[in-house]
């Protein structure tokens, strides 16, 4: 068969992996770092691709396809897996008929996540065998085994990968056109396996539990676990990036990488310890694999080495392995020591221009609803305006690119926890008896993701809340996904699409608007009228992604005889819109023109206009 | 060609990510070992953007130490003070002398460093500083979106790979409409850096 060299990222490889390994159905709800599996799956033929309303469905869709016979697939965050985790321990106690792979990707270092959990944990936790690349490479070889083992040992597998593994590309030696075997699905009826009531749960507990065991010895001889002897005064334990750093840092050490790092090969682990010195080990977040070495009695160096906070890197490595007096002290004093700290000004990402959420966000903030000091301006009266403004509405956000509101200039957001939380603890809020008007705003592809089921339970308990759903009619965040409001299939293709506002009609909302996302009288008029009702409402507010339609409209210009330079439209925090010395301009490469045209509705001076060329 | 580190940064939307896969398969088809790591995500709203690249006959990180980056290619000027102590001594750092002010300096949180300023940040590390004013000749050529491919081309004068990998890298990535712009961007990008170079004009 012919190989190819080719240069893939993690999640390419890994897509490529399981094509070639024979999958045919995968899911998936898009999330950084893990969005680009389904993405690059769904370009390939003969398989079944989607994007599920979120992380738990797509397990049950991929269970379900595992108990049909054929290989599944499911991909998510690891955020994902919190709102999947209920399906995925079921998978484990009825275990799998075809081969089910749950690829999660961590986000160590928090990239683009609210939070850096290490899902190693979940497969002792669900009593899964996990598995680890530390390079494309890997991650295309070990999905072969990952759909064997899981077949062989009636078990899903936890197949982790994190943001540097994920989003990295390393050279990769593929199959070019693989002679692919899917298997052919077929229910084979076995209520004992896959109906779990208690009487039928109970005895598959101890299986479970002899699994692990099993798979304990399997991980013994598993191929791919290796061993690189070199100096003997230090011998590594490491997997998945963690390993490459410790490469680049430690020479000549001696290393175990692994590759299954639960249930862990402690035979092998033993057989290292003993060839060596002193053992470290070196891994990104919680001491995962520190924790069962130690408790197999063997003595190791590691979370005193290694952070147990943030992402991993070859730089930190480094340092606290010359602090320790595992690597000798350089010749010359490092650079970063003599640096001259210099407060360079940050760059925090914000809404593009011609974004449909920017409206809404600044007329939150100003019916509103400064509840922080605004860092933006000079001291002056505005300041102790703001203040005065405090007992506002209270904003609850959801995970999108509105989120992105909460900096300033917008300044918009009071919360933010996870997908499909704005809704729900808005109705706490209320529920709990603060006087505030609350809004709670929520994404299209999120309020399908899990938005829906609080607002059922607002209007089921009787809550009055204001909900706006920001239809910007795509996944933006994560790249312009489909989702069932779009219309459009993981493949791209059309496909039927849910009406939002029947949908939320459906759920017993009688109070439902719908307003265009650029008009921003008629959107501050609408929340002001929704928040004194005694009843829920939702606000459905669309317009499209510019970054997903790029059509631009007439261009804007200022006239700056006009201008008094109150500066306000800066407070809308549009990307074109500058301030060259007092002199505001408008940067025409960026610019959406009449398209967007807030800046003209927040100008109290009419000097923005729309040019007729 | 030994190890090389290549540090690319700039804003969302310009380029840079492409400019770095670009450069990583001209690499890999020129017989090395190659692994890139980028930021992604909520860089692209206008955040700012980081690549390692790394070249060479085996690398294991994906990701460079700081004080070890042989290229700084900075997209925009800030972005190019921000990453400067990822240069190694005497490592080259190509900037263009482009200003895009994040949102705390237009409204008046802090201030945009100076081109002298910039200067003085890099220098600590590095006498081998090139200014380039890569988006004027960008828009002179005809489309300020082909300062990726300028900015490669300049590159491509200090690495260990024949020109004609870029050329035919290019050909097959750009679409035919907008290749004859692009070779014409990498062409001008390499001739400028030549011209520097001999003039030892940084």
């Amino acid at each position: 068969m012919a190989i190819t060299k080719r240069l893939l990222s993690g999640n390419e490889a890994m897509a490529l992996g399981a094509y070639h390994a024979g999958v045919s159905v995968a899911t998936a709800y898009p999330g950084t770092p893990s969005t680009e599996i389904l993405e690059n799956l769904a370009k390939m033929e003969g398989i079944y691709v989607e994007w599920s309303t979120n992380e738990k469905v797509a397990m049950e869709v991929a269970l379900g396809a595992s108990y049909a016979g054929v290989r599944a697939l499911v991909s998510m965050k690891h955020v994902g897996l919190n709102v999947a985790a209920d399906p995925f321990f079921a998978a484990s106690v009825t275990g799998v008929r075809g081969g089910l792979v749950v690829i999660c990707c961590d986000d160590p270092g928090m990239h683009s996540s609210q939070n850096e959990q290490d899902n190693r944990h979940y497969a002792r936790f669900a009593k899964v065998p996990i598995l680890e690349p530390s390079d494309s490479q890997e991650a295309y070889n070990i999905m072969e085994w990952a759909f064997k083992m899981s077949e062989e040992f009636d078990t899903p597998v936890l197949f982790r990968s994190t943001t540097r593994i994920s989003h990295c590309k390393t050279v990769a030696n593929v199959k070019e056109a693989a002679d692919i075997k899917r298997k052919q699905p077929r229910f084979i009826r076995d209520p004992y396996k896959f109906v779990m009531v208690p009487s039928n749960a109970r005895p598959r507990h101890p299986l479970m539990e002899e699994r692990i065991q099993k798979l304990s010895s399997y991980m013994e001889a598993f191929p791919l676990n290796e061993m690189i002897l070199g100096d003997r005064s230090i011998g590594i334990i490491s997997a998945g990036a963690a390993y490459q750093y410790a490469r680049e840092v430690f020479h000549n050490a001696s290393f175990l990488k692994l590759v299954t790092t639960y249930p862990l090969p402690k035979k092998l682990i033993k057989r290292f310890a003993s060839e060596v010195a002193r053992v470290v080990v070196i891994e990104e977040l919680d001491p995962f694999l520190e924790d069962i070495i130690k408790i197999m009695g063997i003595q190791v160096i590691g979370k005193e080495l290694v952070p147990i906070v943030g992402e991993l890197n070859p730089q930190i490595l480094e340092e606290r392995a010359i602090n320790a007096g595992l690597l000798p002290q350089p010749q010359q004093m490092s650079q970063s020591t003599k640096k001259v700290e210099r407060a360079l000004p940050l760059r925090p990402p914000l809404l593009c221009p011609g974004c449909p959420h920017a409206a809404t966000s600044y007329a939150l903030r100003r019916l509103g609803f400064y509840h922080v000091e605004p860092h933006d301006e000079q001291a002056s009266e505005k300041r102790a305006m703001a203040r005065q403004k405090r007992q506002g509405i209270i904003v609850t956000s959801d995970i999108g690119c509105y989120t992105l509101a909460v900096y300033p200039p917008l300044l918009a957001l009071d919360t933010c926890a996870c997908m499909g939380a704005s809704i729900g603890q808005a109705h706490g809020l209320e529920k709990a008896g603060v006087t505030n008007k609350i809004v709670s705003v929520i994404g299209d592809s999120t309020f399908l993701h899990s938005g829906i089921t609080s607002l059922v339970d607002v209007v089921y308990n009787k809550g009055h809340g204001t909900v706006i759903i920001l239809d910007n009619n795509t996944t933006a965040m994560t790249g312009h996904q489909g989702h069932p409001g779009t219309g459009i299939s993981a493949r791209g293709e059309e496909t039927r699409k849910v009406i939002m506002e029947d949908l939320v009609r459906g759920t017993g909302v009688r109070d439902v608007s719908v307003v265009n996302a650029f008009d921003l009288p008629l959107i501050e008029a609408t929340i002001k009228r929704c928040v004194e009702t005694d009843e829920p409402s939702v606000i459905i507010v669309r317009g499209p992604c510019p970054l997903r339609v790029r059509m631009k409209g007439k261009p804007l210009v200022v006239d700056l005889e006009q201008c008094d330079k109150c500066f306000n439209c800066l407070r809308v925090g549009c990307a074109a819109i500058t301030k060259d010395g007092d002199k505001i301009t408008i940067d025409t490469a960026l610019c959406v023109g009449d398209r967007c045209s807030l800046c003209l509705q927040v100008c109290h001076r009419q000097a923005f206009k729309v040019s007729e060329r | 060609m030994t190890k090389t580190d290549v540090l690319m940064t700039g804003v969302g939307g310009q380029g840079v990510i492409l400019a770095s896969d670009a450069l990583a398969e001209i690499a890999l088809k020129a017989g090395y070992d190659v692994k890139k790591s980028d930021s992604l995500g909520m860089s692209q709203r206008g955040g700012s953007v980081v690549s390692h690249l790394r070249m060479g006959e085996h690398i294991f990180s994906p990701m460079i130490k700081k004080g070890d980056v042989d290229f700084l290619l900075a997209f925009e000027r800030l972005e190019g003070a921000r990453w400067a102590d990822y240069l190694r001594r005497g490592g080259v750092a190509i900037i263009n002398n482009l200003a895009i002010p994040p949102l705390s300096v237009v409204g008046g949180a802090s201030i945009y460093p100076s081109t002298v300023e910039v200067e003085e940040i890099i220098r600590e590390y590095t006498d081998e500083i090139y200014f380039i004013p890569a988006t004027e000749i960008a828009v002179e050529l005809g489309n300020p979106q082909v300062l990726n491919v300028l900015l490669v081309g300049f590159l491509s004068l200090f690495l260990d790979i024949e020109e004609k990998s870029y050329i035919g890298n290019l050909s097959q990535r750009v679409p035919q409409k907008f290749l004859q712009l692009n070779l014409k961007a990498f062409a001008r990008g390499r001739e400028e850096a030549l011209i520097r170079k001999q003039n030892r004009q940084h």
